[in-house]
C-alpha cells in the first residue's frame, strides 16, 4: 500500500524570546490511505504542533513531511492555502464555525475559496450535510444547533472538498459522552464506508479506542504506535446513507 | 466574479451586524462629502454669477478712453479731456477687420424731469451699435437709429431705474422727459441688467443720440469729440490683437511721437472680469480643499473601525485561512467592506450635500451651482478614501498567522 503521509525526522523548535522550546524532536512515521489514527498525549507533548504541520498550517524547523508526495517546505503562504483547500479537511475542538452564517454557507466556505460556481457549491454543501445526517438543517445558524450538530457541520465542511485526509483536533473535547460517541460513529462510517483517511488528536482513551491505530506522543517524540485490532464500535448516530 | 460577489455578500453581512457602528463610521464620510458638495456648489455659483455679469457687460469688449493729454505742462487724467473723435471710431471700425462694432460715446450726469418727479442720472450720447456691443435688449418701444444720430433728434432710451423713479406706473413710451431742461421723447425702455461687478446699477442710465448729446447737453469746444469708444472684437481670441491695433492706429492718427505718451487708453474689461472670475475659482478650490480635510478625517475613522473589526474577527479570519482562503481573498473581503462603507457614506453625503445647499441658498440667496463633475468626483474621492484607509487593516488581516488566529479568544 502506498503511503499517504510520510514524515521523516521532523523537528520543530519555537523560540519564545530568549527561551527555545523544542516541540518536536525527530518524529518519523508513515500513514497509509484509509487509516483511522488517533494521536494521544498529554498537553505539551507536541501532538498539536505535529497536527499543525500535517495540516500545512505550520512549517517544520527541520525534517521532511510529504503528503501524497507533496513537500510543503518551499511553498508560499498562498500555495499552502491551496493545498489545505484541496487536500485537507479540518475539524476543531471548538467547532470553529462562522456565527451568523447558516450551516450550508459554512460548509460552502472551502468551495468558495476553490472558486466553485454558486449552484455547484450549494449542491455539494447539501450533499455533504446529508452525509453527516443534517438534512433539513441547512439554513440553521450555529447558535440554533446543538454542540453535536455544530461539530457535524464542521465535519461536513471538512469533507466538502473531498480531501485526502481529515484532521481532527480534539473533535469531542467540547461534547458530552453520548454526543462524542455519535461523532465517532460518523468518523467510523466515513472511514469504513467512504474510505476517508482520518487523523484525530485526543487525550481520552475512550475516544482513541474507536480508531484503528493509536500513536502516543510524549515530550515531542513518539513513544508508542500500535494497531487497535478490535476498535470499539460506535453507534452510527443518524449519520448518512 | 463568483468570488467577488461572495466577498460583497460577506462584507454587507458584516456591516449589517454592527449597524450602529457602520452608521457612525459612515458619518465621517457623509459629513466630508456633503461639505465638499456644498462648498463647491457655493464656489461655482459665485463663479457663474460673475460670468453672467461679464455677459451682461457685453462680450469681447474693449473701451478706448480719451484723455491724459499734456497741455502746457499740465497733465489731465484719463477721460477728462476729450481727445477722441467720431472719426477715430469710424477709423477703428473700417481699418481693423477684427472689429465688429464700435460705439463712440459722450456722457455726463444730468437732471431728468418728468411731471413733478426728477432724478439725477448718467446720460450717454452714443450710437445704436451700443445695444449690440453690450448685448442689451429693449423691454418695450424701439431704439433710435442712425438717422436720429445724423439728425440730432431729441429722443431717448430709458433704463429701468429711471422708469421706476419717474413714471410710477405710467407707460413711458411716447412721453416727453426733460434732460437739462431740453425735452426728449422716450422711444424705448432698456431691459433690466442689474448690478455690475463693482455694485453699480447698470439700469440707472439714459441713452440719447451722440450728436444730440454733443449739441444740446454737453456742449463741446470742438465738435465731434467723444469721451470714450466702445469696441467689440469678433472673437475673444482677437482681443489682444485688436487692442494693439487700436493703439497703433490711434497713435498714428493723433500723430504721437515714438517717445510720447498716449493721449488715450485702451481697457480690456473682459480681462478685468476674468481676474474676478479667477479669484472666485481660487475661493472654490480653497473651500473644496478645506472640505476635503473632513473627508480624510472620515477616512481615518474608517481605518480605525476596520482595525477594530479585524481584531474582533481574528478567529473568523483564521478559519477562512485554514480552509484555504489566500491572502488576496482576505484582503479583498476587508477592502470591499471599507469600500462599501465609504461609498454608501459618499452616496448619502451627496444627497445631504445637495439638500443642504438648496436649503442654504434659499435662506441666504447665495447663488449655487451643482456640477455633475463635482458630484462624481466627490463620489470617486470617497471611494478612494475607502480603499486607501481600508488597505492597511485589510493587509493586516490577510497576513494573520492561521494557528494563532484560530486560538484567538
Amino acid at each position: 500500500m502506498d503511503s499517504l503521509i510520510r514524515v521523516q525526522n521532523l523537528v520543530k523548535v519555537y523560540s519564545l524570546g530568549e527561551v527555545e522550546v523544542i516541540a518536536l524532536q525527530g518524529v518519523s512515521l508513515s500513514i497509509d490511505r484509509g487509516e483511522f489514527v488517533a494521536i494521544m498525549g498529554a498537553s505539551g507533548s507536541g501532538k498539536s504542533t505535529f497536527m499543525n504541520i500535517l495540516g500545512f498550517l505550520d512549517q517544520p524547523t527541520s525534517g521532511q513531511y510529504l503528503l501524497e508526495g507533496i513537500n510543503g517546505e518551499n511553498l508560499s503562504r498562498d500555495e499552502l492555502a491551496e493545498i489545505r483547500n484541496r487536500k485537507i479537511g479540518f475539524v476543531f475542538q471548538g467547532f470553529n464555525l462562522l456565527s451568523r452564517t447558516s450551516a450550508v454557507e459554512n460548509v460552502e466556505l472551502p468551495l468558495l475559496y476553490a472558486g466553485t460556481l454558486t449552484s455547484k457549491r450549494k449542491e455539494l454543501a447539501r450533499k455533504s450535510l446529508s452525509a453527516v445526517g443534517l438534512e433539513g438543517r441547512e439554513h440553521h445558524y450555529p447558535s440554533q444547533l446543538s454542540g453535536g450538530e455544530q461539530q457535524r457541520v464542521a465535519i461536513a465542511r471538512a469533507l466538502v472538498n473531498e480531501p485526502s485526509i481529515l484532521l481532527a483536533d480534539e473533535p469531542t473535547g467540547n461534547l458530552d459522552t453520548k454526543t462524542s460517541e455519535e461523532i465517532m460513529g460518523i468518523f467510523q462510517y466515513l472511514n469504513r464506508d467512504r474510505g476517508i483517511t482520518i487523523i484525530m488528536i485526543t487525550h481520552e482513551a475512550d475516544i482513541a479506542s474507536f480508531a484503528k491505530r493509536v500513536i502516543l506522543f510524549r515530550d515531542g517524540k513518539i513513544v508508542d504506535d500500535h494497531r487497535n485490532l478490535d476498535p470499539a464500535n460506535a453507534v452510527k448516530g443518524g449519520a448518512g446513507k | 466574479m463568483t468570488r467577488l460577489l461572495a466577498s460583497l455578500r460577506i462584507a454587507l453581512r458584516a456591516l449589517m451586524v454592527n449597524k450602529m457602528r457602520s452608521a457612525l463610521t459612515m458619518l465621517g464620510i457623509i459629513i466630508g462629502v456633503s461639505a465638499v458638495i456644498a462648498m463647491v456648489a457655493v464656489g461655482s455659483g459665485a463663479k457663474a454669477r460673475i460670468a453672467e455679469q461679464i455677459a451682461s457687460m457685453g462680450s469681447n469688449l474693449l473701451i478706448v478712453l480719451s484723455g491724459s493729454s499734456t497741455s502746457g505742462g499740465l497733465r489731465f487724467g484719463t477721460g477728462t479731456v476729450p481727445t477722441l473723435t467720431v472719426d477715430d471710431a469710424k477709423a477703428i471700425l473700417t481699418e481693423i477687420p477684427a472689429v465688429k462694432y464700435v460705439a463712440p460715446s459722450l456722457g455726463g450726469v444730468a437732471q431728468v424731469v418728468f411731471g413733478n418727479q426728477n432724478w439725477s442720472t448718467i446720460v450717454n450720447g452714443t450710437t445704436p451699435e451700443v445695444l449690440e456691443i453690450r448685448d442689451w435688449r429693449l423691454s418695450s418701444g424701439r431704439s433710435f437709429t442712425q438717422q436720429d444720430v445724423d439728425g440730432a433728434t431729441k429722443v431717448c432710451l430709458l433704463g429701468q431705474t429711471i422708469v421706476d423713479n419717474l413714471f410710477g406706473g405710467i407707460d413711458p413710451i411716447g412721453q416727453v422727459v426733460r434732460i437739462k431742461k431740453v425735452p426728449f421723447t422716450v422711444l424705448g425702455v432698456l431691459a433690466p441688467k442689474g448690478q455690475s461687478t463693482w455694485g453699480q446699477d447698470q439700469d440707472d442710465t439714459i441713452f440719447v443720440p451722440l450728436t444730440t448729446a454733443q449739441k444740446r447737453l454737453f456742449g463741446m469746444q470742438f465738435p465731434g469729440m467723444v469721451r470714450l469708444i466702445a469696441v467689440q472684437a469678433r472673437e475673444p481670441e482677437l482681443m489682444k490683437d485688436v487692442e494693439n491695433q487700436i493703439n497703433d492706429l490711434l497713435r498714428q492718427r493723433h500723430r504721437i511721437q515714438p517717445k510720447q505718451d498716449n493721449d488715450f487708453s485702451v481697457r480690456n474689461l473682459t480681462e478685468i472680469m476674468a481676474t474676478a472670475e479667477q479669484s472666485a475659482d481660487v475661493m472654490s478650490y480653497l473651500l473644496g480643499a478645506i472640505a476635503s480635510i473632513s473627508l480624510i478625517v472620515g477616512g481615518i475613522g474608517i481605518m480605525n473601525i476596520m482595525l477594530v473589526s479585524v481584531t474582533e474577527r481574528t478567529r473568523e479570519i483564521g478559519i477562512r485561512i485554514a480552509v484555504g482562503a489566500k491572502g488576496r481573498d482576505i484582503l479583498l473581503q476587508f477592502l470591499i467592506e471599507s469600500l462599501v462603507l465609504s461609498l454608501i457614506g459618499g452616496t448619502v453625503g451627496i444627497g445631504i450635500g445637495v439638500a443642504g445647499t438648496l436649503v442654504l441658498s434659499s435662506f441666504t440667496q447665495w447663488p449655487t451651482l451643482f456640477s455633475v463633475e463635482a458630484i462624481l468626483l466627490a463620489f470617486l474621492f470617497s471611494g478612494s478614501v475607502g480603499v486607501f484607509f481600508g488597505f492597511y487593516p485589510a493587509r493586516k488581516a490577510s497576513m494573520l498567522n492561521p494557528i494563532e488566529a484560530l486560538h484567538y479568544e
